[in-house]
C-alpha cells in the first residue's frame, strides 16, 4: 500500500514534473524554495488543479490521465488545510467543524469530540471566524480537515502567517496528531525547523522537480549548511565576480538585476557564485535613498505581498531576473502603500550579504 | 367615490412576482457562467444582457409585439398550442418583463458571484461537497446580498416598466392593464382623484419595500471580515 504520485505538465511558468512513491503512513514534507511548486503539486494531488498524471492511493485511482480516470477533488477523501485557512465566513467555529462531519464519507477513527479537544477548540465554538486570532483560524481549519474523516490529509504551509506562540499551538496539535493516527500526511513547508519537527521523511522540490525521498537528516546535510531555513527565509541569487575596489574596499559582483557590493573578499574575479539575501535583511524605499550607508538598492517590482494581515508581511520582488523576499512590518505595507505591480527600490546592506 | 380599485395594482405586483421567480432561476445560472467564464462568448452575451438598458422600451417591445404577435412564430406556435395570442396576454407581459429586467437580475448577480473568494469553495470541496451541495451551502448564503438586490431591483423594475408593457400588453382590465398603465389611463382621462389615489398607494408601497430592504439587509449582513 502506497502513496503514488507521478504528475507533469505546465502551471504557468513553471513545469511541474513529480514521480513519488510514498508509504501510506507518516508525515512527508514537501520542502523547497518558494516558487518551486509545492503548493501547484499539493493542489493537483487534492484535485484543485488538473495536471496530467496518475494519482493513487493504494488501490484507490484518483487520477490518470492515459485511463481518463478523474475524481473531481469532493470525491478524492483528502483533508485540505489552506495558508489562510479558507473557513467558512457564515459559518461559526462549530458550523464550519459540522460541514465537514456531516459529508465525511469515511467512518474511520476519528471523534468529533477527540478532535475538538485536540485542537483546543471547545471554547470557541460559538464564534465567527472573523472574531478569531489567525492562529485560532488555522487551528478550525485543521480540525475541520480533520473532521472530513480524510484518508490523505494536506497542509500547504499552515504556519506560513502565524507569530511564534500560535505556531507553536498547531506543532503540538500535528505532533499529537501523529502519535494518535497513522493517517499520511503531505506537509508542504520552507521552513526547516518545521521539517525537523514533524517528518517522518523529505522530498525536496525545486524548480517543479521532486527528488527521491530521504530521512530528514539526509537531507539536512544536502541543503544550505547556513540552515537559513529556519525560520528566517532567504533567497539564493546566482552572481559572478566583476571586480574589486581596493579604494572603497569592496567587492563587487553581477546579477541579472544589477551590482551587488559588499565588503571586500577574497574572491577570484570571474567565479560564479550564489548570494544569500536574507528576507529580513531587505528592506524598500519608494523612492531610491541618497546620501547612505546602504551599499546595495535595487530596481524592484513588487510581485506579490504574502501575510498581507499578519504583524510581518512577506513581500516578494523582481529583480532583474531574480525573485527577493523582503521581510517588512505591516506599518510599513501600509505607509508605502505596496500592492503587487508597485514599483520600489529593494536596499539591503553589504555587510548582510553573505556569498 | 366608489370603492378603490385594486385590479391593476394586484396585477403588477403578481406579474413583477412571476417575474422575478422566472429571473432568478434564468439569472443566477447566466450570471454564474458570465462570473466565470473565460470564452470569448462572454463579450456578446454580457452586451446582449445589457441590451435593455440603453435600449428605448418602446424598440425593445416593438420587436416582442411582432415576435408575440399571430405572425410571429413564437405567436404563432403559441395560438396553435393554446388557441390565444401571446401577445395582450399575460404570458406575453412576463416574457417581455423577465426580457426587460434580465440585466437587473443578472449584473448584481455577477458581481457579487465575482467578488466571491475561490478559497471557500475549493475547502467545501475538499470536504465533500458536490456542485450543488457547494452553490446551496455556501455560495447562496455568501451571496445573500446580491441575490436580495437582485430580486429586488427586479421586482421593482419590473412593477414601474411602461414602454414595453404599452406595447405587448395594451390595456385590458383584468389581463394586462397594471399600474402604471393604469395610472397613465387616469391621467389621460383627466381623472385626477383616481390617479392620485392609485400613485399615493404606489408610493408608500415602494418606499415600504425599500425599507423592509435595508432593515433585513442590516439583520443579516455578511460579516464584513474577508478570509
Amino acid at each position: 500500500m502506497s502513496l503514488s504520485i507521478r504528475l507533469s505538465g505546465r502551471r504557468g511558468r513553471l513545469d511541474l514534473d513529480c514521480d513519488l512513491t510514498l508509504p501510506e503512513h507518516g508525515v512527508t514534507a514537501i520542502f523547497g524554495p518558494s516558487g518551486a511548486g509545492k503548493t501547484s503539486l499539493l493542489r493537483a494531488v487534492a484535485g484543485l488543479e488538473r495536471i496530467d498524471g496518475r494519482v493513487a492511493l493504494g488501490s484507490r485511482v484518483w487520477q490518470d490521465t492515459a485511463a481518463r480516470t478523474w475524481l473531481p477533488p469532493e470525491r478524492r477523501e483528502v483533508g485540505f488545510v489552506f495558508q489562510e485557512g479558507a473557513l467558512f465566513p457564515h459559518l461559526s467555529v462549530g458550523g464550519n467543524l459540522e460541514y465537514a462531519d456531516r459529508r465525511a464519507t469515511n467512518g474511520t477513527g476519528l471523534e468529533r469530540r477527540e478532535v475538538i479537544a485536540m485542537v483546543g477548540l471547545e471554547r470557541l465554538l460559538e464564534r465567527r471566524p472573523g472574531e478569531l486570532s489567525a492562529g485560532q483560524r488555522q487551528r478550525v481549519a485543521l480540525g475541520r480537515a480533520l473532521l472530513a474523516r480524510p484518508r490523505l490529509l494536506l497542509l500547504d504551509e499552515p504556519l506560513a502567517n502565524l507569530d511564534r506562540e500560535a505556531r507553536e499551538e498547531i506543532l503540538s496539535a500535528l505532533e499529537a496528531l501523529g502519535r494518535r493516527f497513522e493517517l499520511p500526511t503531505l506537509y508542504v513547508t520552507h521552513s526547516w525547523a518545521e521539517v525537523d519537527r514533524l517528518a517522518d521523511q523529505v522530498v525536496r522540490l525545486s524548480g517543479g522537480k521532486t527528488e527521491a525521498p530521504g530521512a530528514p537528516q539526509e537531507i539536512a546535510a544536502q541543503i544550505d549548511p547556513e540552515g537559513d531555513w529556519d525560520g528566517e527565509i532567504g533567497v539564493l541569487v546566482a552572481a559572478q565576480v566583476a571586480s574589486h575596489d581596493e579604494d572603497l574596499r569592496l567587492t563587487e559582483l553581477n546579477f541579472s538585476g544589477g551590482k551587488i557590493r559588499l565588503p571586500q573578499r577574497d574572491l577570484e574575479v570571474g567565479r560564479h557564485l550564489r548570494v544569500r539575501f536574507l528576507a529580513r535583511d531587505i528592506s524598500l524605499t519608494r523612492q531610491r535613498a541618497e546620501e547612505t550607508s546602504i551599499l546595495n538598492i535595487f530596481s524592484a517590482s513588487v510581485l506579490e505581498i504574502r501575510g498581507a494581515e499578519s504583524s510581518q508581511p512577506l513581500v516578494t520582488l523582481q529583480v532583474g531576473e531574480e525573485v527577493l523576499l523582503a521581510r517588512i512590518s505591516y506599518g510599513s505595507l501600509l505607509a508605502l502603500r505596496l500592492e503587487p505591480g508597485s514599483r520600489v527600490w529593494a536596499q539591503v546592506k553589504g555587510v548582510a550579504l553573505r556569498p | 367615490m366608489t370603492g378603490f380599485d385594486w385590479g391593476p395594482l394586484s396585477l403588477s405586483l403578481w406579474l413583477a412576482t412571476v417575474t422575478t421567480v422566472i429571473l432568478l432561476a434564468l439569472g443566477t445560472p447566466l450570471a454564474w457562467w458570465l462570473s466565470r467564464t473565460r470564452r470569448p462568448w462572454r463579450g456578446p452575451v454580457e452586451a446582449l444582457v445589457a441590451l435593455p438598458l440603453v435600449l428605448p422600451p418602446t424598440v425593445l417591445g416593438f420587436y416582442l409585439l411582432i415576435a408575440l404577435g399571430a405572425r410571429g412564430w413564437p405567436g404563432k406556435w403559441w395560438l396553435q398550442v393554446t388557441g390565444d395570442t401571446l401577445a395582450f396576454s399575460f404570458v406575453g407581459l412576463v416574457i417581455g418583463s423577465v426580457l426587460y429586467s434580465l440585466p437587473f437580475v443578472v449584473q448584481p448577480l455577477q458581481t457579487s458571484f465575482e467578488a466571491l473568494p475561490r478559497a471557500p469553495l475549493e475547502a467545501a470541496a475538499t470536504l465533500g461537497a458536490g456542485r450543488l451541495d457547494r452553490f446551496v451551502s455556501i455560495v447562496l448564503p455568501m451571496c445573500r446580498r446580491g441575490f436580495l438586490t437582485a430580486s429586488i431591483l427586479g421586482f421593482a423594475h419590473t412593477v414601474g416598466e411602461f414602454g414595453v408593457v404599452l406595447m405587448i400588453g395594451g390595456n385590458i382590465p383584468g389581463r394586462t392593464r397594471v399600474v402604471s398603465i393604469a395610472v397613465y389611463d387616469h391621467v389621460e382621462s383627466l381623472n385626477y382623484p383616481a390617479a392620485h389615489q392609485l400613485s399615493a398607494v404606489l408610493l408608500l408601497f415602494s418606499f415600504a419595500v425599500l425599507l423592509g430592504v435595508s432593515w433585513l439587509n442590516r439583520r443579516t449582513g455578511v460579516e464584513e471580515t474577508r478570509l
